[in-house]
């Protein structure tokens, strides 16, 4: 049983499986004039290929970078379908292809954990249109009325005569069937395939190096380019001497990539590396020069105290609620710039002719890597196209800023005719990335005499990732993001708990480095201010961690559930030995309540993480297995970033360039990671991002239950603290 | 010309000697499945077998390799066989992303090759590579379902 997308003159396959399941995966990379050559023929509508030999061709418009959205997407439209699993592959549609055909694919964006919650309803229709028109086709071709007829596993029965018929025998005849517009979905209660924790579609080739990935792609005639920004972003290029390399073996072309970046290009990457590092380039570091950390901390230390808040949410009167408190306990924290270090490279290959721009990468967001390229060259939409590959990890990297597609179509557009790929070394992705923002929060909280917290301020001061990468997503000059995890309600990411002062406002400081969607994105220092600060609470009134949270819990049972889970699974109360701690945390992020119960042991200035018990509830859970993964591997991330992490500024360049100094979690850091999936159903909360927020609280204020310490600035490593 | 034995098949490539292995099979020989992460021996994406030695091939001169063994991912499976480390991590579902999966893979078989009951702290002491997904839990189930048979 073997799938191949079509072959001809003007396609590309460059890479094919034999799936140990006993299917062959082709993946298919057009390379040529026309978008329509990237999709097998015939279709029985836009998500759905039934081959002759039964084979279903489910295409996945949103992009696979680790998270598992290619299967559970799978699992969704074939649950509707009601096909045989182990018949189903996979292809991604193109961007270009997506526009031709009125969007009908939605929105490519594969970002803030939207995978699968926000095109659940179009992927399942897309699947249930499917089989209506393929039973239809059934009951068209045995002449009899289409109630009499029923699917289940790829089969259809007509149940008057029992005769049968698969889809793939019908599947032609399917395409022809007016297409229903009343189109009824399953009762989550009969889903076979939703909710089972199947294995992932892609894993075979993942093990045989088989798996096609941006920095992959070979095209005939391709040539390579090593390409340098201005260190300092926002700086420009004084000039470079090109002389310098001219005659160097395999290098064919040294070009300037608009006012603030060069490249070499060569027949082979290496070359072209060495060429452009012995290059000498004289660089106008510009106006950001002039930052630092120290600058930049206490740039946003006046914030905290400045009249300039925005206001995200606001209960009752702060002010009023302070001055008659019993006692007023006031932190002040601060979490650093993070880069996303996806183990890809940015890069992308491009080639450009004054009819079309082709460009083949790993990217989140398709059309918006469409749209840049199309900028970048000049041409229009319609003359322009992008192949999707797989995604050597994302984080946020290439959700917005396609900066990479860009750089590497201009590259391409300096030699028409000729594809270039464009590969970025390790440091120049860690000093030109769209960081983690940096920010700092004063926490002023009100107790009344009976220690009932009556009023809390949370005032943020610092970077608003909306100014830098959307501004147009600014409200009034707000950016509403920049408040995930204290909104007063809501679907996404509301506060957990009920206090009856409440002020959480934001006075937006801008330094000059740029500010992205990094994996959890603002509510991962969010949910440190909101729950090591709880514990302080906690201890400044002597009661328990859990039992404080829960009576300020009572209006929030969801979150209630979620840390309830873990105080229960994670031995909450129960003795330890002396160094030792537990730490709690509980957060709504990206639509899921999640929670996290930690224990450490803390030896001097050595910190090993015994266990983390993690519950996530995101409404409905599409594939359990890989929730528990995305859960473990997103304490990984956070944990990485709380005690090794941290991008530094001097000169304005950033200082870590390499994993040598920005220094990354190995198998031997990992703690035992137990997971609870716990889907109430009734909505559909996201995967990947969660739980990642509660990773660093619950294990600081474990720390803090080992030693009585209390950390309030990050990365742990410049506490003294090392992971163990 | 250089003359390189990889996976049992004979490749001359025409490279500057001290051009790292990585991009002589990457680039010059076209074989795509060993990655390149870090560039500096820190994150082991682009581990290979040098007669059988685990090695991170972004910083040996290729010229070092000339008349070794030289093992990529492609050369793991034999006769459509995959190894019992490819074949736990399909059984783990060990991949995420994948983009490191094939410098794991690698180390881990040469770990395993070396000390077929690999203890955790064997595993600690010498799996060093990077995985930004965080597999690192589903990895170390899938070696111990490997020991276990040992």
């Amino acid at each position: 049983m073997n799938y191949q997308p079509k072959f001809d003159r003007r396609s590309f396959i460059v890479a094919s499986a034999a799936a140990v399941s006993g299917l062959s995966v082709g993946f298919h990379i057009p390379f040529g004039d026309e978008a329509d050559a990237a999709l097998s023929e015939p279709e029985v509508n836009a998500w759905v290929v039934v081959k002759p030999d039964e084979t279903v061709v489910i295409r996945v418009a949103r992009s696979e970078m680790g998270q598992g959205t290619l299967t559970g997407l799978c699992q969704m439209v074939a649950e509707e379908l009601d096909c045989q699993w182990s018949k189903v592959t996979y292809e991604f549609p193109t961007p270009g292809e997506n526009v031709a055909r009125k969007r009908v694919w939605g929105d490519f964006f594969t970002a803030g954990s939207q995978g699968i919650r926000s095109s659940n309803q179009l992927v399942r229709k897309g699947g249930a249109a499917a089989r209506m028109m393929l039973v239809q086709a059934a009951a068209n071709q045995w002449k009899v009325p289409v109630s009499e007829c029923v699917a289940s596993a790829g089969t259809i029965t007509h149940q008057p005569s029992n005769r049968t018929i698969t889809y793939g025998k019908v599947a032609s005849a399917a395409a022809e069937v007016e297409p229903p517009t009343d189109i009824p979905l399953k009762d989550p209660k009969d889903w076979t395939i939703i909710g089972k924790g199947l294995k992932r579609l892609d894993t075979p080739d993942k093990t045989q190096g088989k798996t096609i990935y941006g920095i992959d792609i070979r095209l005939p005639g391709m040539l390579y380019a090593s390409f340098k920004a201005c260190p300092v972003n926002g700086g420009k290029i004084k000039s470079f001497n090109a002389a310098k390399i001219t005659g160097r073996k395999g290098v064919t072309k040294v070009v300037q990539v608009e006012d603030y970046g060069v490249a070499v290009i060569a027949d082979s990457w290496w070359r072209a590396k060495t060429a452009l590092d012995a290059m000498p380039i004289a660089w106008d570091n510009g106006p950001g020069a002039k930052d630092s950390d120290e600058s930049i901390a206490a740039w946003l230390k006046q914030g905290l105290d400045s009249d300039d808040g925005l206001v995200g949410n606001k209960g009752g009167d702060v002010k009023a609620g302070l001055a008659s408190a019993a006692k007023t306990v006031e932190a002040v924290y601060a979490y650093p710039y993070q880069a996303h270090a996806t183990m890809e490279p940015q890069n992308a290959t491009a080639r450009y002719t004054p009819d079309r721009c082709e460009v083949w990468c790993s990217t989140q967001n398709g059309e918006a890597a469409l749209a840049t390229a199309s900028e970048a060259c000049g041409l229009p939409v319609p003359k322009c196209e992008v192949y999707k590959t797989f995604l050597g990890g994302g984080f946020g990297r290439r959700a917005t800023s396609q900066d990479f597609v860009r750089v590497a179509v201009l590259i391409a557009k300096q030699m028409p005719g000729t594809p270039i790929k464009t590969l970025w070394t390790r440091e120049e992705d860690m000093t030109h990335d769209w960081y983690h923002p940096v920010t700092q929060c004063k926490i002023t909280a009100g107790l009344d005499k009976d220690n009932n917290l009556v009023a809390i301020h949370y005032r943020i001061s610092g970077q608003s990732i909306l100014a830098g990468v959307m501004p147009a997503r600014l409200q009034n000059g707000k950016d509403p993001a920049t408040f995930s995890g204290f909104y007063p309600g809501g679907e996404e990411a509301a506060y957990p708990y009920t206090v009856p002062n409440i002020l959480v406002d934001h006075s937006m400081r801008n330094p000059h480095l740029h500010p992205g969607f990094w994996r959890g994105v603002n509510i991962n220092h969010n949910a440190i201010y909101i729950e090591s600060f709880m514990d302080e609470l906690a201890k400044e009134v002597g009661m328990d961690a859990l039992e404080f949270r829960r009576k300020l819990m009572t209006k929030h049972p969801l979150h209630l559930a979620s840390l309830n889970a873990v105080a229960e699974k994670g031995d909450w109360g129960k003795p330890l030995p002396a160094g030792s701690g537990r730490g709690l945390a509980v957060a709504m992020a990206f639509g899921s309540y999640v929670a996290a119960c930690a224990e450490v042991t803390v030896d001097g200035n050595k910190v090993k993480i015994n266990r983390i018990v993690a519950a996530t509830n995101p409404g409905y859970g599409v594939n359990p297995a890989q929730i528990e993964r995305q859960v473990a591997g997103s304490f990984v991330y956070g944990l990485t970033a709380l005690f090794m992490g941290g991008i530094d500024v001097k000169g304005g360049r950033v200082e870590q360039e390499n994993f040598n100094t920005y220094q990354m979690m190995k198998i031997r850091h990992m703690p035992k990671v137990e997971v609870t999936v716990m889907p109430s159903g009734g909505f559909w909360g996201g995967v990947g991002e969660p739980t990642i927020c509660v990773a660093a609280p619950a294990v600081l204020n474990a720390i803090t239950a080992a030693t009585g310490k209390r950390y309030r600035t990050f990365p742990l490593r410049k506490q003294g603290l090392t992971l163990v | 010309m250089l003359h390189l034995t990889i996976n049992g098949t004979s490749h001359d490539v025409d490279a500057e000697p001290d051009t790292p292995l990585l991009w002589v099979i990457r680039d010059t020989i076209g074989m795509t499945g060993t990655k390149y992460g870090c560039g500096i021996q820190q994150c082991g994406a682009c581990t290979v077998h040098i007669d059988g030695v685990a090695t991170r091939s972004c910083g040996m001169p290729v010229s070092l390799a000339v008349g070794k063994q030289i093992t990529t991912i492609e050369g793991l499976a034999q006769n459509g066989t995959l190894n019992a480390v490819q074949q736990a991590w399909i059984d783990h579902d060990v991949p995420q992303c994948g983009y490191c999966q094939s410098g794991m893979i690698m180390a881990v078989t040469a770990l395993l090759k070396k000390k077929p009951k690999a203890t955790d702290a064997d595993i600690d002491r010498e799996l060093t590579n990077i995985c930004r997904c965080g597999t690192y839990q589903q990895i170390r189930a899938a070696i111990h379902s490997i020991t276990a048979k040992a």
